[in-house]
């Protein structure tokens, strides 16, 4: 008898634990993504159900960190950080900001185009930190299209979404907020301020980055109506060299050869402003403060702004890449309560002159 | 029929071998765009020596300016076409690869300091750990290819999708620039030489490559196992190490190109240097008339297409055609020279002359 009893009892324990499992599966599926935690974690689940399970979070909180108290669970969806030196700066800078000290767990998952579908890959990425809990999605979204299911079941889950240096095409009721650089307003700075320098006429080589991509055109834009508008802003070349320094370099060596007159560069980055620089330097024309010929180039490489210092190039755009302070002021916003004052935060960018940049702006907002 | 072969030889013979070379379908398309250049702007050919910002001479042109830029992808398509020929397949993973020797180099060079003061390891030092690594990396591939009969593209889709993670990871995720004006001799100018470096370097390798196949069985291995790899491997030969050599020298081509590239600009932008040149290195090979089957190939003809292939580019760059339409008259341009020069076609031709020849005699 004793032994059948033992034996029923076994079975029932058994049928217990397996009844959990099934039902904890639903709640906390972030066991899928880490096998090795698995076994144990699922045998101790409907035992503690109720309770919170702390050190269970604490154990494996890198993987999928479950509400614990004081820390902000932040999920950060960002693109491949050997993308730009831009991308780099926005990773580190996410990466400085989000600590434990700071009150915060971080998660992070990157779209990467050479490794497959960029954008596909930040929807898994982002149905998984959904899954786990987070409280804060953070999104810097591949492709424009295809975000709003995955925004839905956020919303429905109770993440609050909020974009960061990228927008995407979804409904704005969706996310919390999005904070964003204003190409065009990129644009304008530039080109108001090379209208600031007072030329006689402006003959201008244009270097477009990658065509189509938001910071081409918005870039792009500015100079473009200016050029239609103003009698004495001629285009003497404008061409693609999709980011590529080598391109630009071919392509104002090009314009040299064929003898055309310039004296502005309008480079839509820092690296296709060097190519032409290089290009510059071979057919000895000169560039820089009070030279023959304006340089402008954009996203503030640190390299680059000492090229300004040293009187190299006339001006860098920036592109800020540094949204962790913005993302942090709207999550202690929402935290507290309140709703964020805009939904679409356009941060403060600068533009750098040669002649007035300092080694100060150098080490600050050289990426 | 032999003694009407005979006939014909002596009397049209020599323009008839001249149609039949392989270089012939590049030679014309070179000739092809002069002559359109000299008829829209002579000033094409205009060779002006200068000095450059240095104060040192140098050569400018839009001549210059092909032989100098089509430099790295002519260096490429000597190791493409040798790839090409022993596997009958292609390596993808070029641009990639071009991304990890240049990282490397720029590793080399800068010690773990993005922004060095003074170069941390002699130039050739740097080089030749980048020949090592590429030379590795080729070998990889080549082993994936040859050992293990994965298809070529597929193999070096491995490394053409991880390579630029590799390079950026190489330095730290880090963007070297390297300040030391001797550096930038590879891409650029050696003082007192008017001549762009890059051709000098371009050159050497294909004297390297000619003697190579003159001097060893390099050419004939290589075409035996492209043409019948069971047959090859009974007379005795190791289709297997043949084809790794392929990749191998293939590397080395990369170290070279990867070299000349970081000097151009003295740094290094991992997601865009090289950026699709595997596609142009694959293109001048077609273009040189080799079946992308494998089997026979004539190296020259290759090396003509690389140059053919930087002609056009500079073309439509001086024309000022409009950035979004530029990939689009490439394409046009490409496919019929592709078409034409393709071996299936020559071959058409090559029977409707003939028989046309035919025809005439028996009339």
């Amino acid at each position: 008898m004793k032994k059948k009893m033992a034996v029923l009892l076994t079975g029932a324990m058994v049928m217990a634990t397996l009844a959990g499992c099934g039902g904890g599966e639903a709640a906390p599926a972030a066991e899928t993504a880490a096998p090795a935690d698995e076994a144990p974690a699922a045998e101790e689940a409907p035992a503690e159900e109720e309770a919170p399970a702390e050190e269970e979070a604490s154990a494996e909180e890198a993987e999928a960190p479950a509400a614990s108290g004081e820390l902000i669970t932040v999920g950060i969806i960002n693109n491949d950080p050997s993308e730009s030196g831009y991308r780099t700066a926005n990773d580190a800078d996410l990466k400085a900001a989000f600590t434990e000290e700071n009150g915060y767990s971080a998660s992070f998952a990157y779209g990467n185009p050479a490794v497959g579908n960029a954008n596909e890959d930040q929807v898994k990425a982002a149905q998984q930190f959904i899954q786990d809990g987070v409280d804060y999605l953070l999104l810097s979204a591949a492709d424009t299209a295809g975000w709003d299911t995955v925004l839905q079941d956020a919303q429905d889950a109770g993440v609050e979404v909020i974009l960061f240096d990228r927008t995407i095409d979804a409904d704005e009721g969706l996310y919390a907020a999005s904070i964003v650089s204003d190409m065009d307003q990129e644009g304008q700075t530039a080109v108001d301020w090379l209208a600031g320098q007072g030329l006689e006429t402006y003959n201008i080589i244009h270097i477009q980055g990658q065509m189509g991509s938001a910071a081409q055109q918005g870039r792009t834009k500015a100079l473009d109506e200016k050029v239609a508008a103003e009698a004495n802003w001629n285009m003497v070349e404008q061409q693609t060299a999709s980011w590529n320094a080598e391109n630009a370099q071919q392509i104002v060596q090009s314009v040299i050869s064929s003898g055309k007159e310039f004296n502005v560069i309008y480079a839509e980055n820092d690296d296709m402003a060097k190519g032409a620089v290089a290009a510059l330097d071979a057919a000895n024309i000169s560039h820089g403060v009070g030279k023959d010929v304006i340089v402008m180039g954009f996203d503030c490489n640190k390299w680059a702004l000492e090229e300004l210092l040293a009187g190299n190039w006339n001006y860098d755009g920036q592109c800020n890449p540094f949204q962790s302070s913005y993302i942090d002021e709207v999550i202690k916003t929402l935290e507290s309560g309140g709703t964020p004052a805009e939904k679409v935060i356009i941060m403060e960018e600068k533009g750098f002159d040669a002649e007035t940049i300092t080694q100060e702006d150098v080490d600050k907002y050289g990426i | 029929m032999a003694n009407s072969e005979n006939a014909k030889t002596s009397s049209a013979g020599s323009l008839k071998n001249l149609v039949r070379n392989q270089c012939f379908i590049p030679v014309a398309a070179l000739l092809l765009l002069a002559v359109f250049n000299l008829i829209a702007d002579p000033s094409f050919f205009r060779i002006t020596l200068g000095y450059n910002s240095a104060g040192n001479p140098v050569l400018s042109g839009f001549i210059i300016d092909i032989i100098n830029n089509g430099s790295e992808l002519a260096i490429l398509a000597i190791g493409m076409t040798l790839v090409t020929a022993a596997s009958g397949g292609q390596d993808i993973s070029v641009g990639a690869a071009i991304a990890i020797a240049g990282s490397v180099i720029l590793r080399v060079l800068c010690g773990g300091n993005a922004r060095p003061e003074t170069l941390q390891a002699p130039i050739i030092v740097a080089f030749l750990v980048a020949c090592v690594v590429a030379m590795l990396f080729g070998a990889f591939n080549g082993v994936l290819v040859a050992y293990f009969k994965i298809q070529p593209m597929i193999a070096t889709l491995i490394l053409y999708t991880a390579g630029r993670s590799i390079a950026a990871w190489i330095n730290n995720n880090e963007l070297p620039v390297i300040s030391d004006p001797r550096f930038a001799y590879f891409g650029g100018f050696i003082p007192g030489i008017p001549i762009p470096t890059p051709c000098f370097i371009a050159v050497a390798c294909m004297v390297v490559i000619a003697i190579v196949l003159k001097v060893t069985n390099l050419r004939l291995y290589t075409q035996a196992v492209g043409i019948n790899q069971s047959s090859s491997k009974l007379n005795g030969l190791n289709p297997e190490l043949i084809k790794v050599l392929a990749f191998v020298i293939l590397g080395l081509c990369v170290a070279v190109a990867g070299l000349i590239k970081v000097s151009r600009v003295s740094s290094i932008n991992y997601s865009v240097i090289a950026k699709d040149i595997e596609m142009d290195a694959i293109l001048a090979v077609a273009l040189g008339g080799n079946a992308l089957s494998g089997g026979k190939f004539n190296m020259a003809a290759s090396i003509i297409g690389a140059f053919v292939i930087q002609c056009l580019t500079t073309t439509l760059y001086k024309f000022g055609v409009s950035s979004t339409a530029l990939p689009a008259y490439k394409a046009v341009v490409v496919i019929l020279l592709v078409v034409v020069s393709a071996p299936t076609v020559r071959e058409y031709f090559d029977k409707i002359t003939k028989k046309m020849k035919l025809s005439k005699e028996v009339a």
